[in-house]
This record gives C-alpha cells, structure tokens and sequence, in this order.
C-alpha cells in the first residue's frame, strides 16, 4: 500500500495526486487551529530538506465540519493524522473521530515542544478513546526507537509510522544565521533513507506490528528496501513536493524492481532483510 | 492541475548578471502573466519557482538570477540539456485594468515583459541597483529606468493601475503609494502546489500559503 506522508500533500488542493494513493495521510490536526512557525519555514540541504512548518492546521472542530466532508468526497482511505500538546489533546481527537482508515498518531514532530507524556501513555489514552486502527509516528531521533515501538505496542498501538523528520539545522553562507526563523526544522530526503530503513529493521525485529516505511524514498528501489527491513506500507513524503507523478512512477519502479529479482508478491519481501537466505539476485527467476 | 513535462533548452542567454533561459515550450501552457512554474534545478533535491518571462511561439523563457546553488545550475545548463517543467500555478495578474503601469524591480521584473505582451505595451517604470542589473530593461523597451539610489517609486505617476513584482521593501513601498496596486510576492517554495505549506505569507491577518492564493495579491 502506497501512503503520503502526512504534511507532504494537500488531497484538497490536489486531489488527483491523492487518488493515485491507496490511503491518503492528513497533516497533523491539534485541538487549537494553529498557524505554523514564522517564515523561512523551509530550506534545501545537501541531499535533503528542511523544515518547520510548526503543525499549521485549521484545528479539530473546523477539520470535522469543514475539512474532512471534503476529503469524504474523494472517496480515498483516510488517515487522520492527530497531535497535541499533552495525552488528553490525543485522547479527544481520537474520540471525535469515526468511519476513517486509521488515526496516526504523530508523537514525534521536531517543530513543536512536545507533550510530557510518553509515546506509550498517550497511546494508552487513545487506545482507550478509540475502536479504530491506531499507528503510533515515531522519530528515529530516541536512542531505542525499537524499545519506544515495543512499549507503544503493549499500550495498544495497533501498527508503526516510521520515521519522522529528524532536527536540523542549516545556516546562511553570507550571514552565518540559521535559514529558518524557528532555528531548527525537521530534516527529509533522500539524506534520511538509511536512518529509516535501520528504525524499521529494529522495529520490525522488536514488535509484530505492521510498520508504514518512510523516509527519503524517492524510487522504487527505496521502497522496496523499505519492505525488505520490514515495512508493510510504505509512504511518500518530501519526493512528492519535486515530483507529484511520484505515485504511479514509484508504485511502477518498485513492481519492476521486484521483478527483476524474481519476487512474485512483495508480501515475500517483507522483512526479507531480516533472513539469511540466500540473496535474492541469485534466485531463480519463476517462470511467468 | 497542469502536467509536469521534460522539456529541452533551446538557449541560455546572459542578459546583464542574469541569464534568459528559454525552453521548448511543446504542449504546455503558458498560463497567465504572473503565473509560475517549478523548473528542475540539475543536481538539487528541489525545483524552484519561476515567473514567466516571455511566450515566443514555441518558447517559454524565465529570466533568472544566479543567487544560490539552484539559480546558478539553471543559469548553467546548456542547449540540448532537458529538465522536468511543471506548471501554470498559482494566480497570475488581472488583466481587466484600464490604466495599467508595470512596476519592477531587480529580477523582479522577471513576469513583466509577458505581462506587457498581454496589456498591449503599457508604460513601465523599472529600478536597478546597478547599470550592470540595468541591461535587463532591453527586456522592456520604452521603460523608464531608476538606478539607485533613486528609487523606482519616485518614478510612479498617479492615476495608475499598478501592476508591480519586486523586491519586498519595494512592494510596500508601492503598496503604500498605490492602495489596489497589484502585487507580485515571492516566498521559499519546495512544491508550488500547495503540498508543503512552505512559501505561507500572512494575507488578510491570517498565514495562506502563496503558491495557492498568489503570488499575485491585490493590496489591501
């Protein structure tokens, strides 16, 4: 299943992106309205991006009445993507919403001070707010991201959105100050990949549940490496503001990769870089 | 939503410290003045906004200025080399004016000579920072010109409909002059279509992203 990440796409402003997903992922909704950090919001890096948009959203009460009948209409699985400031800010959204695909819990932005509570107490709340599929968004940026996936898992969370940005930072070359306003942002792209593939190697060794991959996938070939740590799903994030054919482009280069090492059903490679197997590349091919 | 299309460069000519990049245009529509598209910059993870400069037939042509390392790849790029083009996007300028006067500044002058096209060669007044920065007006002809220190809106006769893009002391320095003065913003932008909320700008009191509800704003 091919997701967007969430805050990477506006189903609204481009819906006809949003169809070419099998789910599309909201950006972060708060019980407040908020809107976002001051600008230079983003900037380039070397092999990635910044940034720190700073959780800007319409809020909880204006996305239900006015936001989410819209997205209804394009007829797409949604995924509500929930935050707060503490675990009753989760726990409330998570009870207000019903008939989606799935509520993502983001725990882990790097733009906004972050609730007191630990991933795995306000997964407990929201577990207890909610019959719909929970997945917990965590950051790479924890020393054990696998004892946070395992400690969410026993709180309830019924799959894991993997990676989050990371924090960054990037200084004008002229005047030495830092590019964004906020000083940090989050950190996306391709730089991002191996950090990724290694949060879902550890998290799919550490847990059984499913893990949406993401993180600097920009081909077919990263989506697929993705599955093979251990994603079930996999998403789009920063390689859709470049490329917004990136959709059917990826889902195409990641079907033709597999082909080309003889997979049948991708479902066989998930986790594949867990088992030692001989290598794929050497396997017969199976005869269509 | 418009297609985003490989296109291949025709010619990268200097013109002054700016370079008039011009593509094949093929099928694409050149939109409205004022409209931009996101030009692939070789060799960097994200594409970056232009205006419009020009629509020969067959031709769409950006005036760019090398400022950063995206800028300069574009501004580098050789007859025959292809990048990926996406647009029209965004709001472009309204053309129903009855007394329009074109303002531009620096490399803001970029979306003008279009935007002259469609209004029928109005007058224009254009300010650099340097004879250097000046050449670009051979892109205008009949404009008038201020080199710094003078400053463009010294040049703004009244009873005009303003349609302006420049530098942002310059626009609030004509929004100042010219309330419902036309006004072409530029933001950081990773997507142009809405999906990053980077290029957000306060518009009427509240943050809105420019790619979606500009560039073009009205004064307020």
């Amino acid at each position: 299943m091919l997701l967007n990440a969430s805050g990477c796409l506006d189903a609204l402003t481009a819906p006809e992106i949003a169809r070419r997903l099998d789910g599309f992922v909201t950006k972060t909704i708060t019980p407040l309205p908020r809107e976002g950090n001051a600008a230079p919001r983003i900037a380039e890096t070397a092999h990635g991006m910044l940034n720190a948009i700073g959780l800007a959203n319409p809020g909880r009460e204006r996305f239900l009445s006015e936001h989410l009948p819209r997205l209804r209409e394009l007829d797409v699985p949604l995924w509500i993507s929930v935050g707060g400031f503490c675990a009753q800010d989760y726990a409330d959204s998570c009870a207000a919403l019903e008939d989606v695909e799935a509520i993502e819990l983001n725990l882990s932005c790097p733009n906004v001070d972050e609730a007191a509570e630990s991933a795995a107490e306000i997964v407990t709340v929201c577990r207890a707010a909610t019959t719909l599929p929970l997945y917990a968004k965590l950051s790479a940026a924890h020393p054990d991201v696998a004892a946070v996936a395992r400690a969410v898992a026993d709180a309830g969370a019924d799959g894991l959105s993997l990676v989050n940005t990371l924090r960054g930072m990037s200084l004008d070359p002229k005047t030495l100050a830092p590019v964004l306003a906020r000083g940090t942002g989050g950190l996306s792209g391709p730089t991002l990949k191996p950090v990724a593939l290694a949060a879902v190697h550890a998290c799919f060794a550490a847990t059984a549940l499913p893990i949406v991959g993401m993180g600097g996938v920009t081909t077919g070939q990263d989506a697929l490496e993705l599955i093979a740590c251990g994603a079930r799903h996999v998403a789009l994030g920063t390689v859709l503001f470049s490329d917004p054919d990136a959709p059917e482009r990826v889902r195409d280069e990641l079907n033709r990769a597999a082909e080309a090492l003889g997979v049948v059903h991708l479902g066989d490679v998930c986790g594949r870089a867990h088992r030692s197997e001989k290598p794929l590349d050497i396997a017969p091919k199976v005869a269509a | 939503m418009p297609r985003r299309e490989r296109r291949s460069v025709l010619a990268a000519e200097p013109v002054g410290p700016y370079v008039l990049l011009r593509l094949d245009r093929g099928e694409i529509d050149p939109g409205v003045p004022g409209q931009f598209f996101m030009l692939e910059a070789p060799g960097r993870l994200l594409p970056r906004a232009l205006s419009l400069c020009l629509a020969p037939p067959g031709e769409l042509a950006f005036l760019i200025d090398p400022v950063g390392p995206g800028t300069a790849a574009l501004c580098e790029l050789e007859p025959g080399d292809t990048i990926a083009v996406f647009g029209p996007l965004g709001n472009g300028f309204r053309l129903d004016v009855d007394r329009p006067l074109l303002v531009g500044g620096g490399i803001g002058i970029a979306p003008l000579p279009y935007l002259a096209e469609a209004l029928r060669f109005p007058p224009a007044v254009l300010g650099f920072r340097s004879e250097h920065h000046a050449q670009a007006a051979a892109l205008l002809p009949g404009a008038e010109i201020a080199i710094d220190p003078t400053l463009v809106t010294e040049l703004i006769p009244e009873g005009h409909d303003v349609l302006a893009c420049g530098p942002e002391p310059m626009l609030h320095a004509v929004r100042a002059l010219c309330p419902g003065a036309q006004l072409a913003w530029e933001a950081p932008m990773a997507c142009g279509y809405g999906a990053c909320y980077g290029c957000a700008v306060e518009i009427d009191g509240e943050l809105k992203r420019l790619c979606v509800e500009g560039p073009v704003l009205r004064a307020a």
